[in-house]
């Protein structure tokens, strides 16, 4: 703990001058308050003395003139009120977030009639109800502005019984009928296309992911003959070991991974053993943040190292071992040994689309017995479906020429496949090209008709993420638009029985999926299932009548598991190299942005990576080394453009120095350079999916040879939020202490700062004996509202980031506002690296080679002692008698007195409008008369000139009491939670009523109720900037790694 | 001597002062007077009430079962969407009544005559079921036989309520001629004061050992023009006149966006002294929202068609209820009460907890043709209300706990602003 420090940035760490200069300040020198960042750089923009005071007398008259008189404003009621509708009160609906492969069991959140917002569904046994930032700002992506208002022919407006008509005889024409889709996760949609297929014999269903797991699929059916992903249980596993797969960012099903993962990472004095995670990896993931240790191999490396893992435990076991692998990798033995210990609860996963590799992950996980404990392949997951092969193939037939038909299904692949180029080209020769995406995206773009689906909150539909495991999703609202389900126009053009397609989807949950629920009347089993929005079906009966589905052919159930390590020997070391001298490109996903699909949503453009803590941007990360070498520097965000060649393509990106990047590897986010997206995200960084290497029919989202990167002069600012706000030479704000050491003693790591009194430095007290505030806590006589974040359990994936955004309608402020440090996010990610021993220049970039990583959700500290409280001149921010640091906008007047005295830098300060401003045309939500159908409408949308920071969701406390007053009784944990908790997929937050204690918070802080105080005897449990004595009601819990003594 | 003559003017500052005095005490006394009147008339009420039935739980249940239920399409003496019910007990025996109340329509199905005619009189308009237990139903009727006697003796009461004005008219008459006669002693006190003065300036004039300085002051003469050009007699002025340009000024400003008393002339002519005061349709009927919601809710025309349906359908003004139920466009009522966007308000909060009337903040609603804002809506209006009301704690286990701790340092009852009524964010988010 005391040789450790902890920096944000390489900036913090080298101690630039420029870096020091701001480090102290929220805010930099400048403050030009008429116009936004780029315009202030102008030197003298013109505005004097005497603008000033014009403006102020015309403002003056202006608001004089606009007080006197009061507009007349109309109260419109319904003309015929739906039953279930009170205005005021928020409905909510159990639904489905199935976009592509991604699942997510929702509730959504409507107010007269419109969502508003939408949350984890706590009834689902795969989130545990919590979501992800994709998911909580998928509501924003119903309101955009760019999604299609009707059917498109040949680029114009059209409608549908015309479209309908054309598309139909068009169709019948049409021997070959390629549908294109990503995965579909929906049954009766998969239903819906086996028909139109029967309709038309000469048509096929393609699916192609834009993020493949084609290679794992191919494993496990060359191994066990399944041809599906497997159902993985991290809360099984007390070892894992991860080559390259980000599980808990954006492999596969992140949001239930991250559930499974955490619930062995949390300790308590009853649990106090956790699971020991090693990551082999090149770029640094959110999961490789986490690991307890984490190894930046080269990507070209992973195959050996998972050969080598099988060797060793091969070697123990007495299977044949892969013959010719060396390879030197450190905690790569100690990586083996671990699992060899833990047989049967451990679980070994790779990211690769690589079969073979594949292939040795499967027999690793043989050899440990882990299938039937943290692996189940008996149930089938159908999160990934796609066939890389199928997909090139089907852009091969389309350049010879012998595609009549296609129909794009919600999927942009000349956007998303990396021969995407080649497809748009090669189109042309397709006679009828059909999109049914809902905006005029790339591939929509080159298509003769485009019938748009609806927004997924306005659809009927259903999922199985796993099989048996099946979802409901209901509309949350009206279509907006002219739209049409795709499922409904597919049964248009086959002219089916019934083109509409709810009844399509009640018929078919009524043949299928009713008869193995045991009820009785399907109406009640319909409704059951509406209400809880997910329902397990018993497998064996229902899997008689479901539809074949074209994936999943389970026709060997028992197949011996197949394992040829002679074979493989060969085809690991003609693909991978123990040592590649050159340098390689690892593509990944950011947390936010994914694939792209919803890049168009500024929530998530806005939403800051939790490693880079950059926004509005993609990059190309280079190592500290590579920097070096090249002499590259990074300061305040302002870096080189560089131009990067991999499989013979060429993208520009800018550089960023990334810590804890693999020496030898480059990496780029893919999901950016959108062309047709809409105006948020159109010209936003490269688009990486045309470097994905796809030769071999197998998409490989790296590249190990000729990968050149060019630097250019051209010079750019990446916006980051990572060194704004932070704490020099505090490093009091992060506790951590090793697993050994926490069970040893639950203090470990502790940090008691003392202040020295008049007696001098040997009678020195706790904070809270030398105060000038007395008995704040004593006052707390109804509710005393606190919170309590788990470092541990915390994985920074930034979910509770968005979902405040959503609740709170906190504003999208833009790149260019970011980089003058004006982001407005109530709560943020501290993301802290840290190394140990760093004296001398040398050892610093031993520092920066591989960093451990904290992540610190950091809002408003509801300080019992708060020194913001004290200095504003107008008492515009006051404390309640709840515990609450309360901000009342329309009292403040911006002297920012406030910001400046906060030690925890959470507050933020409203530079402009925000809203209705055609100057942050970004922020939809507010900009425009759509996008604001989103904002909560019990929480101010905040003017010009004031503060304002977490409030601790205050509306949600009031409607939880008045509930709980109206029914006569005290509120409960069910009653009141924060937007932030409630997201959280890890229940790393926990919020609650201290005054109450059977609140989840009190039982977890382990609260003692004396004569007049409350204590927190919880060992883990700290504040942080204790030596303040400001006293918060946020309480953090020490981080512990499970690492051994001699590697801290 | 002169002195005395002098302080002549200051007698009248005594009597002014009297005036007054008399004038507030005789106020006093004609409000307690009127308080007795209202008090006795209360009491002979409830005795009469008293006299009528010995089972008041029955008839109270029967009244709130009456108005949750009835209300809406009856009334006990007048025909609305139904018949009037007053006399029902006599014109049907108590079995027919249980079974067309909990099944109307089954009793008309079964071709039951009266039923029948009923049915067609009232337009073929079908009555709801309900699901009452004959005991029920029994305090109905019970309620509708008290309500239905009563209506005589109402008017009865009518009839001795000439008395009551009268009393309260008499103080004001009696203040007057007080006024009056207090207002003529004082001219002639005026005037022989100043036949005195004249007398008596006669009379020293007359005399001839007076020294100059005494003639001075008998020739002096009273100069307006000298008066006013004093400094201390400007500058008081000015300052008079200063600080009431600035309360004007400053009451003037405080008077901006407040609507007081604003009463915009709405689409439909709707009145609430109809609806609320003359048929006393409970206002949770049309404001679905007010003891759930934050809003009250203005209430939709399918609200209204419950009643217009059958009531006064050839009114022009609810045609236009029609018109735009036939035109699918809601109607644009003027909002009345507009609270500024900063502050939050919860009408659950104040009617559902805390058992507030809505006549507290909307005033005599149930005697508005057109509705007026009632209260300034100002949040010094606001925060005045949560000072000095005490928080409706009785049976709410929500408060039980705080009520224990206040009484343990305080014997007042538990206030508003105790439990933390005028902290910002209770109103502000």
């Amino acid at each position: 703990m005391s040789n450790k420090i902890y920096w944000k940035g390489l900036e913090q760490l080298s101690n630039d001058p420029e870096f020091v200069k701001y480090a102290d300040k929220e805010f930099p020198e400048y403050l030009p308050i008429n116009q936004k960042k780029q315009s202030a750089d102008t030197p003298d923009d013109g505005s004097s003395r005497r603008d000033f005071l014009k403006m102020m007398g015309f403002s003056v008259a202006a608001a004089s003139l606009a007080a006197c008189e009061a507009p007349v404003r109309k109260a419109i009621p319904y003309l015929n009120k739906p039953v279930e509708i009170d205005p005021g009160i928020p409905n909510y609906y159990a639904s489905t977030y199935a976009e592509g492969g991604d699942y997510c069991s929702i509730v959504i959140k409507t107010r007269e009639g419109r969502p508003i917002k939408v949350e984890g569904n706590k009834q689902c046994m795969l989130s545990g109800g919590g979501s992800t930032a994709q998911v909580e700002a998928s509501v924003l992506s119903l309101y955009d502005q760019e999604r299609l208002t009707a059917p498109m022919a040949a680029g114009k407006k059209s409608d549908w019984e015309t479209v309908d008509k054309e598309i139909k005889s068009a169709l019948a024409s049409s021997r070959n009928i390629r549908i294109i889709s990503n995965t579909v996760l929906s049954p009766t949609t998969r239903k819906a296309v086996e028909d139109f297929i029967a309709k038309y014999p000469g048509a096929k269903h393609i699916t192609y992911d834009p993020q493949s797991a084609h290679g794992l699929i191919q494993a496990n059916q060359q191994s066990f003959g399944k041809a599906h992903l497997p159902v993985y249980n991290f809360s099984k596993a007390d070892v894992i070991v991860s080559l390259d797969a980000d599980f808990l960012g954006t492999w596969i099903a992140p949001v239930t991974y991250i559930n499974q993962y955490t619930k062995r990472r949390k300790l308590s004095s009853s649990q106090k053993g956790m699971s020991r995670h090693y990551q082999f990896e090149s770029n640094m993931t959110l999961t490789g943040s986490n690991a307890d240790y984490r190894i930046p191999v080269k990507a070209s490396q992973q195959g050996l190292i998972a050969a080598a893992i099988y060797n060793s435990l091969a070697a123990k076991s007495g299977a044949p071992t892969i013959s010719g692998i060396q390879i030197e990798v450190p905690f790569l033995d100690k990586a083996a040994d671990a699992l060899w210990n833990a047989k049967g609860k451990s679980l070994v996963v790779s990211g690769s689309n690589d079969p073979e590799l594949q292939m040795v992950i499967n027999a690793i996980n043989q050899i440990l017995g882990n299938y039937g404990s943290t692996i189940d392949l008996e149930k089938a997951a159908y999160y990934r479906q796609g066939n890389d092969q199928d997909m090139s193939d089907f852009i091969a037939d389309v350049a010879a020429g012998s595609v009549d038909a296609v129909i794009f299904f919600n999927s942009n692949p000349v956007y998303d496949h990396p021969q995407g180029g080649l497809l748009e080209s090669e189109l042309g020769k397709v006679a009828l090209k059909i999109s049914t995406a809902g905006r005029m995206d790339e591939t929509a773009s080159v298509c003769d008709y485009t019938t748009p689906d609806h927004h997924y909150l306005e659809s009927w539909n259903d999922a199985e993420p796993i099989a048996g495991h099946l979802s409901l999703c209901q509309p949350g609202i009206t279509p907006l638009f002219n739209t049409r389900q795709a499922q409904s126009s597919f049964l248009t053009w086959m002219d089916a029985e019934t083109t509409d397609y709810y009844q399509y989807l009640t018929q078919n949950w009524k043949s299928t999926y009713f008869p193995s629920s045991g009820q009785s009347d399907f109406d009640t089993f319909w409704n059951q299932c509406l209400y809880n929005g997910i329902i397990d079906i018993d497998l064996s009966s229902a899997m008689d009548t479901s539809g074949e589905s074209t994936q999943v052919e389970d026709e060997s159930d028992n197949q011996e598991f197949a394992f040829d390590a002679a074979a493989i020997s060969g085809a690991l070391q003609s693909t991978y190299q123990t040592d590649n001298s050159g340098m390689e490109l690892v593509l990944y996903q950011k947390v936010g942005l994914g694939t792209g699909g919803q890049a168009n949503n500024p929530w998530l453009q806005e939403l800051p990576d939790p490693i880079t803590k950059a926004v509005w941007d993609n990059y190309i990360t280079v190592s500290q080394k590579f920097a070096r070498d090249n002499g590259l520097s990074m300061v305040e965000g302002k870096t080189k453009i560089a131009n990067l060649t991999a499989n013979g393509v060429t993208v520009s990106a800018p550089i960023l120095i990334q810590p804890g990047q693999a020496n030898g590897t480059f990496g780029l986010a893919l999901g950016y350079g959108r062309k047709s997206a809409g105006k948020v995200a159109n010209g936003l960084g490269a688009n990486a999916f045309t470097l994905i290497n796809s030769s071999n029919g197998s998409l490989s989202y790296y590249a190990a040879g000729d990968v050149a990167l060019e630097i250019t002069s051209e010079t750019h600012r990446i916006g980051q939020t990572q060194t704004h706000e932070t704490y020099m030479g505090r490093e009091t704000v992060i506790q951590e202490a090793l697993l050994s050491e926490y069970q040893k003693d639950e203090y470990a790591g502790q940090f008691a700062p003392k202040i020295a009194t008049w007696k001098g430095d040997e009678e020195k007290v706790a904070p809270h004996k030398v105060t000038l505030w007395k008995h704040h806590q004593e006052k707390y006589v109804n509710h005393h509202w606190g919170m309590s974040i788990d470092l541990n359990s915390c994985i920074g994936c930034g979910t509770c980031t968005i979902a405040c955004q959503a609740e709170n309608n906190v504003p999208v402020v833009g790149r260019d506002e970011v980089l003058t440090r004006r982001e407005m996010h109530w709560i943020r990610i501290d993301r802290y690296y840290s190394s140990t021993g760093v004296e001398d220049y040398d050892s610093l970039e031993q520092a920066a080679e591989n960093p451990e990583v904290t992540f610190q959700p950091m809002m408003c500290q509801h300080c019992n002692n708060a020194p913001c409280e004290t200095v504003c001149p107008v008492a515009a921010t006051v404390h309640s008698t709840e515990g609450l640091n309360q901000m009342a906008y329309n009292r403040c007047i911006g002297t920012r007195y406030c910001a400046n005295n906060c030690p925890y830098k959470v507050r933020r300060f409203n530079w402009f409008k925000y809203h209705d401003n055609d100057q942050f045309a970004e922020n939809t939500s507010m900009s425009n008369s759509l996008g604001r159908m989103v904002l909560n409408p019990d929480v101010t949308v905040r003017a010009r000139g004031v503060m304002e920071k977490c409030t601790m969701c205050v509306q949600r406390i009031q409607a939880g009491k008045l509930l709980a007053k109206r029914e006569g009784r005290r509120p409960s944990d069910e009653d009141v939670n924060v937007a932030c908790a409630q997201a959280c997929p890890a229940e790393a937050i926990v919020f609650g009523d201290m005054n109450n204690p059977d609140s989840k918070l009190s039982k977890l802080l382990k609260i003692e109720y004396h004569d007049k105080h409350k204590t927190v005897e919880e060992p883990r449990a700290y504040t942080v900037l204790q030596e303040l004595n400001v006293d918060p009601n946020v309480f953090y819990l020490r981080k512990i790694r499970n690492k051994d003594q001699e590697n801290a | 001597m002169f002195a005395t003559l002098r302080s002549a003017g200051s007698i009248f500052l005594p009597i002014l002062a009297f005036f007054f005095l008399s004038l507030t005490s005789i106020r006093a006394q004609s409000d307690s007077t009127s308080t007795e009147v209202a008090s006795d008339t209360s009491t002979v009420e409830t005795a009469t009430s008293e006299g009528g039935i010995s089972d008041e739980a029955v008839i109270a249940e029967g009244e709130s079962l009456f108005n949750a239920n009835c209300r809406v399409c009856h009334a006990v003496d007048q025909k609305l969407v139904g018949p009037a019910l007053g006399g029902i007990y006599d014109r049907r025996d108590m079995d027919w009544i249980k079974l067309f109340i909990k099944n109307s329509q089954a009793v008309i199905a079964s071709g039951d005559a009266y039923a029948v005619a009923l049915y067609e009189e009232y337009n073929q308009t079908v009555m709801p079921s309900f699901n009452f237990s004959d005991s029920e139903i029994e305090s109905i009727v019970a309620y509708i036989r008290v309500e239905a006697d009563k209506e005589p003796e109402v008017a009865a009461a009518d009839g001795g309520q000439p008395l009551n004005p009268q009393a309260a008219q008499e103080p004001s008459t009696f203040l007057t001629v007080i006024v009056v006669g207090l207002v003529i002693v004082l001219i002639l006190i005026l005037v022989v004061l100043f036949l005195i003065i004249n007398f008596l300036t006669k009379f020293l004039r007359k005399r001839e050992d007076l020294d100059d300085s005494d003639k001075e002051l008998i020739d002096q003469r009273f100069k307006l023009g000298e008066l006013v050009k004093k400094p201390a007699f400007v500058g008081i002025v000015a300052f008079v006149f200063g600080v009431f340009a600035l309360k004007t000024v400053i009451d003037g400003l405080y008077q901006v966006g407040i609507q007081q008393g604003y009463a915009p002339t709405q689409p439909i002519a709707f009145s609430h002294k109809l609806h609320a005061g003359q048929y006393e349709i409970d206002c949770n009927y049309c404001h679905t929202g007010v003891r759930k919601s934050k809003s009250a809710n203005i209430p939709s025309a399918n609200i209204c068609m419950n009643c217009h349906g059958q009531i006064k359908t050839e009114s022009p003004e609810i045609q236009k209820i029609y018109a735009a139920i036939e035109n699918d466009r809601p109607i644009e009522w003027v909002r009345v009460h507009n609270l500024p966007d900063l502050a939050y308000f919860n009408h659950a909060q104040h009617v559902a907890v805390g058992g507030q009337e809505c006549q507290t903040c909307h005033g005599e609603i149930q005697e508005m043709e057109v509705v007026a804002q009632y209260s300034p809506l100002t949040m010094g209006w606001c925060i005045n209300c949560h000072q000095e009301t005490n928080v409706n704690t009785k049976g709410n286990a929500y408060y039980d706990n705080l009520v224990e701790l206040h009484a343990q340092h305080s014997k007042a009852p538990l206030k508003v602003e105790d439990i933390g009524g005028l902290e910002c964010a209770k109103c502000h988010y």
